[in-house]
């Protein structure tokens, strides 16, 4: 005690602050920067769980370069992301942008834009899948078959098994984005609205000469953010293939569930982790790309 | 959750030993997937095994089918996991490789009692001198059918031919106004049975031998194979008598009473019983058209880990004796439905001639057993094969040969 | 943006200015066409609740509203017991995981923000750059970790990954800036230690961030999938996602089942929500914007 009494105001205060954060500090390294290396040296062995580990050198990350499957997971997650994001964008745009206009029950129809994205991913991913199910049991189908119109093959189809798959987790993630656009709409100051009235200004000008420049902080936090969600798309998928994961044919196989497959199907833990580098990059990549797109415009 | 496990145990045994003054009781820990009948068959068995043993405690842990495997691997190299395990015959080279099982006792469990008591092809189970691990029961396919819906369309008994097979489907099939099927005559799904089916029955019914070299080489793409493969897409694509992932699952199709006809296992036998409203009856899969019959047959075998030592391991192999006894035969059988592993136990008068379980213990006699390098995989290849036609219109013989390349080629990095 | 605006922004969200103008017509239409957007956005949930109370024989039917109501799929699926023992488990995870968060989050936030020390710069931007590791990348590592301290199969296993987070941390550093050094100065005079002035004197301050934080770590916790299924073993110890998602396949389960299983694990977010609702909204606004 008496040591720490002979310290200055600035000494006592750096104690402190290493006395705050020697437990964080220890988490950090063991929990996530550990880990991080540990991925990548794993990435250059060759492991199936059971046996030694061996020394692979690139020999993972050649296997990936040759796998057909890998690229069509490769392919298939970028579907999910440039499908995904501008989809979900525009619709959560729209739907703020008049949603902001009424006061009539706003907290209403807030309320029933929002309520998805309370519900959990799983949950919602079974109820879906119900939806698309052929006839007897699917609604969508059967709701088909009541006006007379063949059933549509939602998840049995290499085309249109990977909308369907995404479409609720659009669905789900809308009323986030919804708020989200609406909180930057609302930081916009009214003056430069009131300025653009008295000029007589139409509509669709104010739109795209006001609004939308003035909301583009606002655009780039959306994008990057469900751009990285829809990069790492699994739950649904994984939930809504079961019988097949990833299929039909692996037309709807994201990266994410490559690695869960290649970690605890087959036990290549090697081959996993490369690919966890690889999705690594990409993510890396595609917010460093849109974050200078977007901000430097 | 293990260190309070271990705690509660712990408080337990002295809690135990303290009132009754007994020597602790030895624990021993056993695993199986999830699968209603078999936990509940398990529980009846340890129960009984437990009133024997009153020295012993066995605690039951199972997991989703799914995970199983990727459990049962990564919990025994940890030292956690179970001292007695029930693993599929096909993974038997992993666990033995990987040395995740040890022998069992040749004292306890002769090799000579056990050839000649269970059925022969348990005899994959020996690795030299001694049996690493043995089964309590068998199964076997044979073909269910909905009494009810054979009643309404007038058919008078199940198929004796895939023909016969064909026609009657026919007659069980309906659709709604805008033609989609709302009730198929035969269920049909590659993620299901209908792989085992393909593989060991129609390509050997048309005239074919799925494999050679002990299943270490691909054979299918035959003209067996085509017309194999023919048939059971032409069920879809010619006959429309049924739908690729009509309901999601042909159980829950035939559970639902919504398909007349369903290929399955001995095991579905316990969860039809339970289901309200179904009439249903079985017989054995229907026969090529030379007349030839065939089925396909696996098991799951009861192992001890290598992780029991000392009295655990005494404790683990009373228990194996106890699993494979006749007894937990005739219990698994009731039960579960599977067939006992032996046939003086299964093929009695009663069980033989039962209206269930005859059709299965019949097909036993005629059955194949494929040896699988890594079943999931071969059978996602087989999946995909039919997918690739009935989804993307892929020829079929391009389709047969780009699945006899995969399966090929995943039969050679297993076993080089 | 700083921490002000969101506050500002935030606020303006909630607050309902009174029409000025007479409804006219363009505003009914548009009113009309959200209200039957909204409608079409809860269907999923409607009909998952609907087909919970479905007979078996109802369920392929498309009329939303049952013809004979019953309870007794709830009655069915809740009888065997796990999903209670799901829903506990997800509950102590997320609200233990919740508790540190807040804890820890805040504490380092405001050490960061509030301290001068050697190594600041370096502790806030190792720290940040977690962001940008995905979580699937140390699934691997964390399941081997796991398998080596026997953490696997355990409510530790679940939690131990998300007992810090670097974004909470972020979130928590932004609110501490609005706390003025002056207050702090003020509380270092009257003799309190700095454990005291963080708890008693910043930490009121920044209560809307702190139930922003809870409320984005408990949902998080609650419907987080791919780790719980990795790192659990029986199924005593399943989350409920994990649960659930189980449930589902499991060879035999009817529709109207599983529906039930959906339900029960979405009604209690659902309620939460409708409780919560000023505070939730808030919080994202809150969360979502310090990016």
């Amino acid at each position: 005690m008496g040591f720490y009494k002979n310290l200055s105001i600035r000494q006592k205060q750096i104690v402190w602050a290493w006395a705050f954060l020697a437990l964080p500090v220890v988490f950090y390294v063991v929990i996530r920067f550990y880990p991080t290396g540990n991925a990548v040296l794993i990435s250059f062995q060759d492991w199936n769980l059971l046996g030694d580990r061996t020394w692979a050198g690139a020999e993972n990350y050649l296997k990936l370069w040759h796998d057909p499957v890998f690229w069509k997971v490769f392919r298939n997650t970028f579907a999910y992301l440039i499908i995904g994001t501008p989809v979900s964008l525009v619709i959560s745009f729209v739907i703020a942008y008049h949603l902001d206009k009424l006061r009539f029950m706003h907290g209403f129809l807030r309320m029933l834009y929002f309520l998805p994205f309370m519900t959990s991913a799983v949950a919602m991913a079974w109820v879906w899948r119900w939806f698309y199910q052929p006839v007897p049991i699917g609604l969508f189908n059967n709701f088909l078959a009541a006006v007379g119109i063949p059933q549509i093959e939602f998840l049995r189809s290499t085309t249109n098994a990977l909308p369907a798959i995404l479409a609720p987790a659009v669905w789900a993630g809308l009323g986030f984005q919804v708020i989200i656009f609406m909180a930057g709409l609302r930081a916009i100051p009214k003056s430069y609205y009131e300025a653009a009235r008295i000029d007589g200004v139409p509509w669709w000008t104010v739109l795209f000469e006001i609004t939308i420049p003035l909301l583009k902080p606002t655009i780039v936090f959306i994008v990057v953010f469900s751009s990285i969600g829809f990069l790492r798309i699994f739950d649904h998928v994984f939930n809504m293939t079961t019988n097949d994961p990833g299929g039909p044919l692996n037309s709807t196989k994201p990266l994410v569930l490559m690695i869960y497959q290649s970690a605890f199907t087959d036990f290549d833990m090697g081959y996993a982790a490369a690919q966890t580098v690889v999705l690594f990059l990409i993510l890396l990549l595609v917010s460093l790309l849109q974050l200078r797109i977007l901000r430097d415009r | 959750m293990n260190a309070l496990r271990n705690w509660a145990m712990a408080a337990a045994a002295s809690a135990a030993a303290l009132f009754a003054g007994a020597a602790n009781a030895v624990e021993i820990e056993y695993w199986q997937y999830f699968f209603d009948a078999r936990v509940a068959a398990m529980e009846q068995l340890i129960e009984n095994f437990e009133a024997a043993n009153p020295d012993i405690t066995v605690t039951m842990t199972h997991f989703p089918y799914a995970d199983y495997r990727t459990k049962v691997a990564a919990a025994i190299p940890a030292g956690e996991g179970p001292d007695v395990v029930q693993l599929f015959y096909g993974w038997l080279n992993d666990y033995v490789e990987a040395e995740l099982i040890q022998p069992l006792p040749t004292d306890a469990f002769p090799p000579s009692m056990i050839e000649e008591e269970f059925f022969p092809m348990v005899q994959a189970m020996k690795r030299g001198d001694a049996y690493m691990a043995l089964p309590t029961a068998v199964r076997s396919l044979a073909l269910f059918y909905n009494e009810r819906l054979f009643d309404e369309a007038g058919i008078d008994g199940p198929p004796e031919t895939l023909d016969e097979l064909v026609e009657i489907a026919k007659k069980l099939t309906k659709r709604d106004a805008a033609g989609n099927i709302t009730q198929v005559g035969i269920t049909a799904g590659m993620n299901a049975q209908d792989h085992h089916w393909w593989r060991e029955v129609l390509v050997r019914q048309f005239g074919g031998d799925p494999y050679m070299d002990d299943y270490r080489t691909v054979n299918y793409n035959s003209d067996a194979g085509f017309k194999a493969l023919e048939f059971y897409l032409g069920l879809a694509r010619d006959h429309g008598v049924t739908a690729f992932g009509f309901m999601d699952e042909p159980q829950a199709a035939f559970k639902a009473g919504r398909a007349g006809m369903h290929i399955d296992g001995s095991f579905r036998i316990g969860s039809l019983n339970k289901t309200r409203g179904l009439k249903w009856g079985v017989t054995e899969l229907p026969a090529g058209p030379d007349g030839t019959r065939s089925n396909y047959s696996s098991y799951w075998v009861n192992g001890i880990t290598t992780k029991a030592t000392g009295e655990k391991y005494d404790a683990a192999v009373k228990f194996m004796a106890y699993v494979t006894s006749d007894e937990a035969m005739q219990i698994w059988l009731d039960v579960v439905g599977e067939l006992p592993a032996k046939p003086s136990v299964g093929m009695t008068e009663a069980n033989a001639n039962d209206e269930v379980f005859g059709p299965f213990i019949r097909g036993l006699a005629y059955a194949n057993t494929t040896k699988f390098a890594n079943e999931s995989g071969q059978r996602q290849i087989l999946m995909d094969m039919v997918q690739r036609v009935d989804i993307e219109g892929q020829p079929l013989g391009a389709s047969l040969d780009e699945a006899a390349v995969a399966e090929q080629a995943l039969l050679d990095e297993y076993y080089n | 943006m700083t921490a002000t605006d969101i506050r500002a922004s935030s606020e303006t969200l909630l607050t309902v200015e009174a029409p000025k103008k007479a409804a006219n017509m363009g505003q009914v239409v548009r009113w009309l066409i959200l209200f039957l957007g909204g409608i079409v956005m809860i269907m999923p949930i409607v009909y998952m609740l609907s087909t919970s109370l479905k007979w078996p024989h109802e369920v392929y039917n498309v009329n939303l509203w049952p013809k004979e109501p019953t309870i007794e799929n709830y009655t069915f699926v809740l009888e065997d017991g796990r999903f209670y023992g799901w829903m506990i488990n997800s509950t102590v995870i997320a609200l233990i995981t919740t508790a540190s968060n807040l804890f820890f989050d805040s504490l380092v936030g405001y050490t960061l923000c509030k301290f001068r020390f050697p190594g600041r710069y370096i502790v806030f931007i190792a720290i940040l750059s977690t962001l940008m590791i995905p979580t699937e990348m140390l699934v691997i590592p964390w399941y081997l970790m796991s398998q080596q301290f026997g953490w696997l199969d355990s409510y530790w296993g679940i939690m131990f990954p998300g007992l810090m987070t670097a974004f909470g941390t972020f979130l928590m550093k932004q609110f501490f800036e609005t706390v003025p050094d002056d207050f702090i100065e003020a509380a270092r005079i009257d003799g309190l230690n700095e454990l005291q002035i963080w708890w008693t004197v910043a930490m009121p301050l920044v209560r809307p961030a702190l139930a922003a934080l809870a409320i984005f770590v408990f949902l998080g916790n609650w419907t987080a999938f791919i780790w719980p299924l990795i790192v659990t073993n029986s199924v005593e110890m399943y989350t409920l996602p994990v649960g659930l998602s189980s449930f589902g396949d499991e060879a035999d389960v009817q529709w109207e089942l599983i529906m039930t299983g959906a339900a029960i694990s979405t009604i209690p977010t659902l309620v939460f929500f409708l409780v919560f609702q000023r505070f939730i909204i808030r919080g994202v606004v809150m969360a979502g914007l310090k990016g």
